[in-house]
């Protein structure tokens, strides 16, 4: 059997197995609904507010700031969608930047078309924005500036600090989509002046559909679902138990874990980028070279389609991702790769690679080993190939 | 995605490469789309008989150009002009609907390099009237 080797850990992760292990009971013996007065609804509720805590925790965090939702896109929906609709917005008017995730994207573009203004802060070659833009973009009319912790293409790490700094000077709620920041770097709201901050559990080796925003207290949110008194009845619907005790599970790992995590990770990740870029002309790294995920490898390689790459890494059993046109379902390449200034042709050779805590060097060597064959060969097809021509 | 015929000739791609002396060269697409198809035929008494492909693309892309070169290699100039998008999806067993676009750009390729074989040897073909290389849609509007 060939190898099968998982490098899209950004994409989604395992769920580990003690995670598993602690959520079982929660669908077959613990099975009742917190809202319910008997016993069983109140061992659900105990364990909800255990695990409300538990999360609240790995942010520096108050318990009655985490409200549980189904993800990072519904968190991302709800921080944008709920501020500006809230009872008392401060104006009409956001600041975002030009690669968040397009739960943030979209939802602000809705925004706008229902007559709010967005600014979309540029950023530059390495994913950066610009803490000067940013300023200038404030208006009194800005009631909310929300930009991604970490970015789930290339990696790159925003200055989070001097944001929160800048947000809270000005007295504008500030929202991070911290999705792949979470379990990746440590997270203190506190200290970052964050007000708003979006995370998810299959991100951090904890099951699917299940996520929270962190609300920092006081702040004007409009609910988001409507019905029953679960979170505070701002986000109703009878809550996934099993589902929130494995995320509290997954992110109590993470945070234990964290140093060694990114330790462990960061050596595979440079032994990864260093091990292509040296192997492969024609490639170039993409994001930023230290302000970056510890597990993120964005490479892009000339004359080549990232698709017709990924298949073929598929092909021998390493399982990546790419931001050209053909995966993403539309005829242009990601609007990350195209924000960061790439040539469409460039943009269409990019591949990223994403370790996670089941990753060995092994893999990487193989990873590199397998790459490099493939490379040459799409370039000896392509048309664009300078050897070709 | 793709059933094993494509993923045959993507991963087999049959008369990948460049004929130097071709008789006719075709290439059609933009980097911006993500697709680029070379041809290069070889042409004996109105007759295909080597075709060779250079293509930046996805897999479709590939196994599209790939299973032209089979279709057209031995046909008469008459019989290739004759060949459709439709023929080459249909020779692959079917392509997903998003990327029918790389069966249009296949056709479109060796036209454009009988085309070019047409001009240079002052031929005419029933199958090339009206055609002009430089009226080519945009492949992805089909």
């Amino acid at each position: 059997m060939t190898k099968r080797i998982y490098m899209d850990y950004a994409a989604t992760t395992p769920v580990k197995k003690e995670v598993v292990d602690v959520m079982l009971p929660y669908f077959t013996e613990t099975f009742g609904n917190a809202s319910s007065p008997h016993g069983f609804g109140r061992d659900a509720k105990k364990v909800l507010i255990k695990s409300r805590a538990t999360v609240a925790k790995t942010l520096n965090a108050n318990a009655d700031e985490i409200y549980f939702t189904a993800g990072g896109t519904e968190s991302d929906n709800w921080a944008i969608k709920g501020v500006l609709k809230s009872i008392k917005p401060k104006g009409n008017h956001i600041i975002t930047s030009a690669i968040e995730h397009h739960a943030v994207l979209h939802a602000a573009e809705t925004l706008e078309k229902e007559g709010y203004k967005v600014t979309y802060l540029p950023v530059d070659n390495t994913g950066l924005i610009s803490l000067e833009d940013l300023k200038a973009a404030i208006t009194d009319e800005t009631a909310l500036i929300s930009i991604m912790f970490i970015n789930n293409e290339i990696g790159t790490m925003q200055p989070i600090k001097e944001i929160g700094e800048i947000a809270k000077a000005h007295n504008i709620y500030f929202h991070t989509d911290a999705v792949q920041a979470y379990g990746n770097v440590a997270i203190d709201v506190e200290a970052l002046n964050i007000d708003l901050l979006s995370i998810s559990s299959h991100k951090i080796y904890g099951p699917k559909g299940v996520g929270a925003l962190y609300v920092r207290k006081g702040t004007l949110l409009a609910n988001f679902v409507e019905g029953g008194a679960q979170e505070k009845k701002k986000r109703a619907g009878t809550e996934n138990i099993p589902g929130i005790v494995g995320f509290a599970k997954a992110a109590e790992i993470a945070n234990e874990m964290l140093d060694e995590h990114v330790n462990r990770l960061t050596v595979l990740r440079d032994r990864l980028i260093s091990g292509l870029l040296s192997k492969i002309d024609y490639s170039r790294l993409n994001g930023h070279p230290t302000k970056r995920h510890p597990s993120n490898v964005n490479i892009s390689f000339e004359f080549i389609e990232g698709e017709a790459l990924l298949l073929m890494l598929d092909h021998k059993g390493v399982a990546g991702s790419s931001g050209s046109a053909c995966t993403s379902g539309s005829l242009d390449p990601s609007h990350v790769l195209m924000g960061i200034g790439l040539t469409h042709e460039v943009a269409h050779g990019s591949l990223r690679l994403s370790l996670g805590d089941f990753t060995t060097e092994e893999d990487v060597d193989y990873a590199i080993e397998v790459l490099i064959p493939i490379v040459q060969r799409l370039r000896e097809m392509s048309p664009l190939y300078p050897a070709n021509n | 995605m793709y059933n094993d015929k494509v993923m045959d000739h993507f991963l087999n791609p049959r008369n990948a490469g460049e004929i130097k002396d071709a008789d006719g060269i075709g290439e059609v697409g933009n980097a911006k789309c993500g697709d680029i198809m070379r041809m290069y035929v070889k042409v004996e008494n109105d007759i295909i008989t080597d075709v060779k492909f250079r293509t930046f693309g996805c897999g479709s892309a590939i196994a599209a150009s790939s299973i032209s070169t089979e279709m057209l290699i031995g046909k008469t100039i008459d019989e290739a002009l004759e060949i459709t998008n439709k023929d080459v999806v249909d020779e692959l067993g079917g392509l997903p609907v998003v990327k029918v676009h790389c069966s249009v750009l296949a056709e479109q390729a060796f036209k454009v390099a009988i085309y070019d074989y047409a001009k240079k040897n002052n031929k005419t073909y029933a199958g090339l009237e009206g055609f002009n290389p430089d009226d080519l849609d945009d492949a992805h509007d089909h």
